[in-house]
């Protein structure tokens, strides 16, 4: 059963969105190095087809969780750049009111559920996404990204047998990057192809090259069918990988440069995508060209956006712990 | 003496006993790759290489496979990446390092050391800049050391290591990159002994962790306007040292107690609760404490910076109790 589309709409719209991410991420680590983003950064740069695959079948109705690199799921799922800089800046028009920073950016008005600084945290949120919507019978969505290292920690198992047993809308989707932080995936988990893993759940399982957002988009578009069906959970595997360090600054002692170059050279996501609407004659040149540098200047404005935000007032510091204040 | 910075001096403690006992393992996320975050255990590889192992994020089975090989014979050292994820091995920590002893009636000893990156740093908000000694100082069978300067950190780690029950060594971030004089001769230094960092006749200023240096800073301060501090540092709060701190309060009657976890239920809670039992009759005034604010540490920094207890904080507290 394939899944239609995507329409020549919607595959600029992939490409536009790609670009949105690359080129905020880029901009974001510039900004670290000039000290105006601030705190840990780990980017998406490499990974963009994944999120935007997948958040391609996707309303603002449906929810998505996310992980510590969480901005590409951010803008994938149509969060405002401007607002997520001003959340790295630390200023008070961020998403957060720049209290939650790079790690912990949501947009609850589309659907994102926020970025995790726990690895693993998000799988029990986009489960119980997964609970509302059953219960409610509003047809949503939940979409869980997480990352290769985020297999060995319990709440994956505990929360995809829950998923499964009560065949709850929820897409468990693993980026798969080969890494989690400075150590290789086949140190630290034996069964390297997590599609796999599905099997022990009794739900299905794909793989799907991560780095082509076509593939992503038609294994994306089966699993969330699937779960609007009512027919429960897919354990989606997208083999990906990060072109840059784990976070911004790291020295990447555990990896080799032709390795990075092999990936950045042969595999990137976007020119992927680039290439084949220019043979399919649905893109030329110049319009790849105009669609990137209208992304650069949206993301030019969502740095001086930040830049001329102010910082959160003393009165935010203990605001927000609870509903109303307690003593 | 030798100035170096505190994830150095663990560093030290760790391969100097590792040396002197071949039980002792080291594990955790990434401690081979770069020794960790903070690189305390940068070059055991080279030295030990069959003593320590890279594993899965799985903090769960991290502590629970430490606290099944301490009943096994080895003397296990874990590294929890920050202290934010302890929360994933509660089970481990609470139900089962803590009570293995007791609850089979003295039968075995549980040499379980968990290293715990604590506290505010670099901006990374509010899942990996928290304080939890008082989650750990409530839980009967947990010892809970904090060490402030390099030289402590080293002694009480190779007292940790010789010792026969689980510790929570509490790493303050900020601290690792702090150099201090450490001496080059062995040395322990016993749980249970509080250091007086500092002598004064008017107000006992109870400090542990990164708030030594904060009130070593604000005695300075304050000694210009004629008020001396007197700066202890209890070192360990499981077990603590209860002779040194009343002894320094029924001497200068008052008494501020400031540490960087957040004030509600802090440790800061028991220590003025003990003062206040067994001091009364020797108080000037109520016992104060300079904590952090009751909020999940934000990530903005001028958020981040009225969060953390400041000198300036301790400056008014202790200008106040002199008032
Ligand atoms: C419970 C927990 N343990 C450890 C960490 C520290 N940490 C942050 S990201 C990371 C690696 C995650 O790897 P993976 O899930 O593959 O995601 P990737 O970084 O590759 O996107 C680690 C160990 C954490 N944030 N949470
Ligand atoms: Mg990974």
């Amino acid at each position: 059963m394939g899944i239609k589309g995507p329409t020549t709409e919607q595959l600029l719209d992939m490409y536009a969105a790609m670009w949105r991410i690359r080129l905020f991420e880029e901009q974001a680590e510039y900004q670290s190095g000039q000290g105006k983003v601030l705190g840990a950064l780990h980017t998406y740069i490499g990974q963009e087809a994944v999120g935007v695959g997948i958040c391609a079948h996707l309303t603002d109705a449906d929810y998505i969780t996310s992980t510590h690199r969480g901005h590409g799921h951010c803008i994938s799922k149509g969060a405002d750049v401007r607002r997520m800089m001003a959340e790295l800046f630390g200023r008070v028009t961020g998403y957060c009111k720049g209290k939650g920073g790079s790690m912990h950016i949501a947009d609850f008005a589309v659907g994102m559920l926020g970025a995790n600084g726990i690895v693993a945290g998000g799988f029990g949120l986009a489960t119980g996404a997964g609970l509302a919507a059953q219960v409610r019978e509003s047809g949503q969505v939940a979409v869980c990204f997480f990352g290769d290292g985020a297999v060995n920690r319990g709440p994956f198992h505990e929360n995809i047998n829950l998923g499964a047993v009560w065949r709850l809308p929820v897409v468990y989707v693993c980026e798969n990057n080969q890494y989690a932080q400075w150590t290789p995936q086949e140190e630290i988990t034996l069964v390297t192809d997590v599609a796999s893993m599905s099997s022990a759940y009794g739900i299905p399982g794909a793989q799907v090259d991560g780095m082509d957002v076509l593939s992503v988009y038609q294994a994306a578009g089966e699993a969330v069918d699937r779960a609007r069906r009512g027919e429960g959970p897919t354990l989606l595997e997208c083999k990906t990988y990060r072109f840059h360090g784990h976070n911004f600054g790291d020295p990447q002692q555990y990896r080799t440069k032709e390795e990075i170059s092999d990936w950045s050279g042969q595999h990137d996501p976007i020119q992927g995508l680039g290439d084949h609407l220019q043979r399919e004659g649905v893109l030329t040149a110049e319009e790849a060209e105009s669609i990137r540098n209208s992304v650069q200047e949206e993301i030019a404005g969502a740095v001086r956006f930040a830049d001329e935000s102010p910082y959160p007032g003393p009165e935010e510091l203990t605001r927000d712990v609870f509903s109303t204040p307690v003593a | 003496m030798p100035s170096i910075p505190m994830n150095q001096a663990i560093r030290e403690a760790l391969h100097e006993e590792m040396a002197r006992d071949s039980s002792i393992f080291v594990l955790g996320e990434d401690v081979i790759a770069h020794g960790g975050p903070y690189a305390v255990t940068r070059g055991i590889a080279e030295q030990f290489p069959d003593r320590i192992r890279q594993t899965p994020i799985s903090e769960a089975a991290i502590v629970g496979t430490a606290v099944g090989a301490a009943l096994c014979g080895l003397r296990p050292v874990a590294e929890i990446m920050y202290v934010d994820f302890i929360t994933c091995a509660m089970d481990e920590v609470v139900n089962q390092m803590a009570k293995v002893r007791y609850m089979f009636g003295g039968q075995t000893d549980v040499p379980v050391i968990l290293r715990l990156p604590s506290g505010s740093a670099r901006l990374i908000a509010a899942q990996h800049s928290q304080s939890l000694e008082a989650w750990f100082m409530h839980v009967p069978g947990l010892q809970v050391a904090v060490p402030s300067t390099p030289r402590d950190a080293k002694g009480l780690m190779k007292s940790a290591l010789r010792g026969r029950d689980p510790v929570m060594f509490i790493e303050y971030k900020r601290l690792y990159s702090v150099k201090g004089e450490v001496p080059d001769t062995e040395y322990v230094i016993p749980f249970g002994q509080a250091d007086v960092k500092r002598q004064g006749e008017d107000i006992t200023v109870v400090a542990s962790g990164p708030m030594v240096g904060k009130a070593l800073e604000a005695a300075r301060i304050l000694s210009a306007e004629g008020i001396e501090l007197e700066v202890i540092d209890p070192r360990t709060l499981v077990p603590l040292d209860t002779d040194t701190i009343f002894s320094s309060v029924e001497k200068t009657n008052r008494a501020i107690i400031t540490d960087e976890e957040v004030r509600r239920g802090g440790s800061s809670a028991e220590l003025a609760s003990r003062i206040a039992e067994e001091c009364f009759d020797y108080l000037d005034a109520p016992v104060r404490r300079v904590a952090a604010a009751d909020v999940p540490m934000p990530f903005s920094p001028v958020l981040e910076k009225l969060a953390v207890p400041s000198v300036e904080k301790l400056l008014a507290a202790a200008r106040d109790l002199v008032a």
